[in-house]
């Protein structure tokens, strides 16, 4: 157990993590070891180039918006901090957690999962999914498997089911209230069962 | 009051059935002892002449007179029974649902065990012998359309994503439940003051394990009445049919080496290996099968009337194939009916997919009926030895293990779980375990000279299956609204989540391979390209194999509403995905202008009208020349759908350009006719055989008439030479609703379009359960 507290000790500002985050010190020592084995050259952060190491990533159709996803607005880098704090999301959710209304929300909550999907979706962060932007989203997903009139006909169709006020355009509300339950069920694939195992991609 | 005399016809019209089939019985018995006797003299009873009577017959009878009417019952007495069960099985669900008060209180279940107790109680008295439930008839005919409808329809998604926690209740609770009924009964067997003293330890083990396992089928008759949620649902209807494997195998094991009063540490272990054997044989089978299904179905589309006969008669096949080697044929079902769903789907014609469905709806309902029924009748058939100790001990058990099994098992598995089970839900499952004839049916197989105390058994069995069904069915709705536990959600699946469910998946994959984590998605993304790699090209028929998911989901989409839209009125209702705010607006303005504009068209152009739809009419008139019994109607080429949805392009854009004209025009077509009439009118009016004048510039699709086809789905083909005009209904854009095609011009593509979609109404009609004839479409079928 030596090794693992020498690891925790490299991680600076490891309690504001823990208590951000709130994952248990066993998992954010994973998660820097996995961040260790993508930072190739040891420079203690993360390029796009290091995320496209992944080789599945590749063929994900939304792996270049996951990747970007991490990197905020305008930085070109990623610390260990941001990285556990954007894969945090994706932790399930603590059911009992006790609402104080003066503390901030935390990251794994329905909510915050929704935002970060939507974040996803409207790449121009205006707050909005624009008709072109769900176009794009289903071009990437469908893989020119189908022809232009097909998307357009999904893609109005899907706009006209969620979009309430009437602006062609889905806000933050509507993508809410159109996709309360899909994300619920969903293993995290964040904190392995005890049973997984864990692959470090060298 | 007329409805209560319909209902009291039909009652009465069951009843008198009930009494048909015992005295049908009881005939089928005389006539059999007639014949011994030797009654040959022709009064009325034909026999025939090789009767064992020596020389007063054969070539010099002694002539009678020639009989008119003979009665030769014994000739047809076996279909003529079963049919008679099979109608007084339907006649009593039609029943039930005329009285609306008792269907709400009792579930159907326990009113078709009264009736078979009934039944079996008449029979009783007229002197037949009213037949038991056999075992062979039961699981070779009753229960795999039942298994085969769960398993073609078995909701995968919910289904995998809770397969830990459904094996783990299937598996371990079943064992628990068995050894601990088994063992109790035991112990209190051996107490002093019963007489149970016989009973050896491994009898009660068998007995144990026939009693613990939940039933399919009763799980199936009460949970779905009370509409509870799919997670719950699924999960004791899961555990019910994956418990099939434990059962076979406890059974087995336990049959076998009863008589010798004991078993080894080795007979264990092979038993363990022989559960993998089972369950993992009858997966393997099924899916071997399923796949066969899916590739045969990728040749059929010429003969498409035969499609729905491979999805049963396969998955019969491998029901009987897994039970050839004993292993565990209910898991072979299921596999086979969902493993081959996806690729048959995307391979057959859309009538055959609802002919599967509802044949498929049907046998198991009738199955089910039949089986409750028999399962009354067998109550009042056997022999029974009663035993107050044996029967209340073993029902208490039953709850007691079936509580402490379901609360000790989800302790464990919440630690798995992402969606904690509560303890509502964990009382649900425990209430929801329902015993049935499966159990009946295991304990009526076992021998009697092996096991003295079968009657006892069944007695006891009997009665646990009269508890849970009766008490346990009949409550369990009241206190699940008590308990306010949470419904199945109505809502339909929006295309906004199938979207989003993707989406997810691509997300949470990437999220896992940035973590390195080869989890849940990992492994689904690589399943999913897999299929779409290798095994969707070898078994869909042609380019579907290319088709995404999500686009046959679009399809499958607005082809519903396509139906459902032309079926409620023909546009006048609007499909309830579209927010009502910014539709209802736009037409109710356009709606009053046409009412006003009514009746001013002009009998030059109603002419014009009837004339085109009349060559209309004759080009269907054409194709009714050869039709072929084995070939259904040229289906719309269901890879069209692109070039369909192209032509609702143009269609849109021609009807922007026509709602900025002010007058609208409505066009009160005639009533169109149904084919047949239709066909009446041309045969007498040969003067209406004019070639039509091609219109304008609508494009005109050729149809190879190659395919001949039946006169009423004549219009399908037509359809497709036409704009489809209504299929667009649904596709409203933001651009605005304009609705229908108002007819306000002379131009002649407009009523080529509005008949074009008359012709769509009939096809999307034809598409639909066939209603009836089109004769009742009203006047005004799109809203203009």
């Amino acid at each position: 157990m030596g090794s693992s507290n020498s690891t925790l000790s490299k991680i600076p500002n490891l309690g504001r993590l823990i208590e951000e985050t709130g994952f248990t010190p066993a998992h954010i020592k994973r998660l820097y070891k996995r961040f260790q084995a993508l930072d190739k050259g040891n420079k203690g952060y993360l390029s796009p180039q290091d995320f496209g190491s992944v080789k599945e990533l590749a063929t994900n159709p939304i792996g270049d918006r996951i990747i970007g996803a991490f990197f905020s607005q305008g930085q070109e880098t990623v610390d260990f901090h941001s990285f556990v704090r954007i894969l945090a999301h994706f932790r399930p959710l603590d059911k009992n957690r006790a609402k104080r209304p003066d503390s901030p929300e935390p990251i794994n909550s329905r909510i915050s999962k929704l935002r970060f999907a939507f974040q996803l979706y409207d790449q121009d962060n205006d707050g909005k999914i624009s008709r072109d932007e769900l176009l794009q989203v289903l071009r990437t997903m469908l893989e020119m498997q189908v022809t232009e009139e097909q998307l357009e006909s999904i893609a109005d169709r899907t706009i006209q089911e969620a979009d309430l006020d009437g602006d062609n355009a889905i806000s933050f509300d509507e993508f809410r209230k159109v996709n309360a339950d899909t994300f619920l069920r969903i293993p995290s694939p964040v904190t392995p069962s005890q049973i997984t195992v864990w692959l470090i991609v060298l | 009051m007329s409805c209560w005399t319909r209902r009291g016809l039909l009652l009465a019209l069951a009843l008198g059935l009930a009494l048909l089939v015992p005295m049908a019985l009881s005939l089928g018995a005389a006539e059999k002892t007639r014949r011994s006797v030797g009654n040959g003299h022709g009064t009325g009873v034909t026999l025939r002449p090789d009767d064992s009577h020596g020389d007063g017959h054969g070539v010099n009878k002694t002539k009678k007179i020639f009989p008119v009417l003979t009665f030769d019952f014994a000739h047809v007495k076996i279909p003529f029974e079963i049919s008679l069960w099979v109608l007084l099985a339907s006649l009593m669900k039609l029943g039930f649902h005329l009285i609306p008060r008792l269907s709400s209180i009792v579930p159907e279940s326990c009113l078709l065990i009264v009736v078979g107790l009934l039944v079996g109680g008449l029979m009783k008295l007229v002197g037949a012998a009213p037949p038991e439930l056999q075992s062979d008839v039961f699981f070779l005919y009753l229960l795999p359309p039942i298994i085969l409808d769960a398993g073609y329809f078995l909701p995968i998604r919910p289904f995998s994503e809770n397969l830990g926690t459904i094996l783990m209740f299937a598996v371990v609770g079943t064992l628990w439940n068995s050894f601990f009924i088994g063992g109790l009964l035991y112990a209190v067997c051996q107490i002093e003051g019963t007489d149970l003293k016989s009973i050896g330890l491994l009898p009660c083990f068998l007995f144990g394990s026939v009693i613990s396992a939940v039933d399919p089928v009763a799980v199936l008759a009460v949970f779905e009445e009370i509409h509870i949620n799919e997670l719950l649902h699924i999960l004791v209807f899961g555990e019910s049919l994956l418990n099939d494997a434990v059962t076979v195998v406890l059974y087995h094991l336990f049959e076998e080496y009863s008589g010798l009063g004991m078993v080894t540490f080795l007979d264990v272990f092979l038993g363990v290996i022989c559960f993998l054997v089972v369950s993992l044989g009858g997966v393997l089978v099924g899916a071997f099968y399923g796949l066969l299904a899916a590739f045969t179905s990728r040749f059929a589309s010429h003969t498409r009337v035969i499609e729905p006969l491979f999805v049963f008669v396969y998955s019969y096949m491998s029901y009987l194939s897994a039970e050839v080697f004993h292993l565990s044929g209910i898991m072979a079902l299921i596999a086979c009916g969902a493993v081959m769903r996806p690729y048959v789907e995307a391979n057959i014609s859309h009538k055959s997919h609802t002919t599967t469905k509802y044949f498929l709806k049907m046998w198991s309902s009738v199955s089910e009926t039949l089986i409750f029924i028999f399962l009354g009748v067998s109550t009042v058939a056997g022999l029974h030895s009663w035993n107050w100790t044996f029967v209340t001990v073993t029902i208490i058990l039953c709850l007691v293990a079936r509580v402490l099994g379901v609360m000790g098992l989800t302790f464990v598995i919440n630690k798995f779980r992402i969606v904690k089970l509560t303890n509502k839900d964990q009382f649900i499952i425990a209430y929801g375990g329902l015993r049935g004839a499966i159990a009946f049916s295991l304990g009526y197989l076992l021998h009697p000279e092996e096991f003295p105390m079968r009657n006892m058994f069944l007695t006891t069995i009997i009665t646990v299956v009269f508890f849970t069904v009766f008490v346990q069915g009949m409550t369990i709705r009241p206190l699940v609204d008590l308990l306010a536990v949470k419904k199945k959600q109505e809502t339909k699946r929006s295309i906004n989540e199938e979207i989003h469910t993707q989406f997810l998946d691509h997300l949470l994959t990437g999220i896992e391979d940035i973590c390195g984590h080869y989890g849940h998605h990992h492994w689904k993304d690589k399943l999913n390209r897999f299929n779409k790699k290798y095994v969707k090209k070898c078994l869909i028929a042609g380019e579907r194999s290319k088709e995404p998911q999500l686009i046959a989901f679009y399809h499958k989409m607005e082809m519903k509403q396509a139906i459902e839209l032309v079926e409620s009125g023909g546009g006048v209702k609007l499909p309830s995905a579209v927010p009502s705010t910014v539709s209802m607006q736009n037409i109710q303005p356009k709606k009053s202008n046409s009412e006003r504009a009514l009746p001013q068209i002009s009998k030059s152009r109603e002419e014009e009208i009837r004339k085109i739809l009349r060559s209309n009419l004759q080009k269907t008139r054409q194709r009714l020349r050869s039709y072929n019994r084995h070939t259904l109607v040229g289906e719309p080429d269901e890879d069209g759908w692109n070039d369909l949805l192209l032509k609702r392009q143009k269609i849109m854009d021609m009807d922007k350009q026509i709602s900025r004209m002010s007058n609208y025009l409505t066009v009160p077509a005639p009533p169109p006719e149904s084919p047949t009439l239709s066909r009446s009118r041309l045969a007498s009016d040969p003067q209406h055989y004019v070639p039509k004048p091609t219109l304008g510039n609508v494009p005109i699709i050729k149809v190879d008439l190659a395919s001949p086809q039946s006169p009423e789905y004549v219009s399908v083909v037509d359809e497709f030479q036409k704009e489809a005009v209504p299929l667009k209904e649904e596709d409203e854009d933001a651009g605005g609703l304009t609705m229908k095609v108002p007819l306000g011009d002379p131009k002649k593509e407009e009523q080529e379009q509005q008949d074009g979609g008359k012709e769509q109404q009939r096809l999307m009609r034809c598409l639909s359960d066939p209603g009836p004839g089109g004769a009742e479409e009203e006047d005004e079928p799109f809203l203009p």
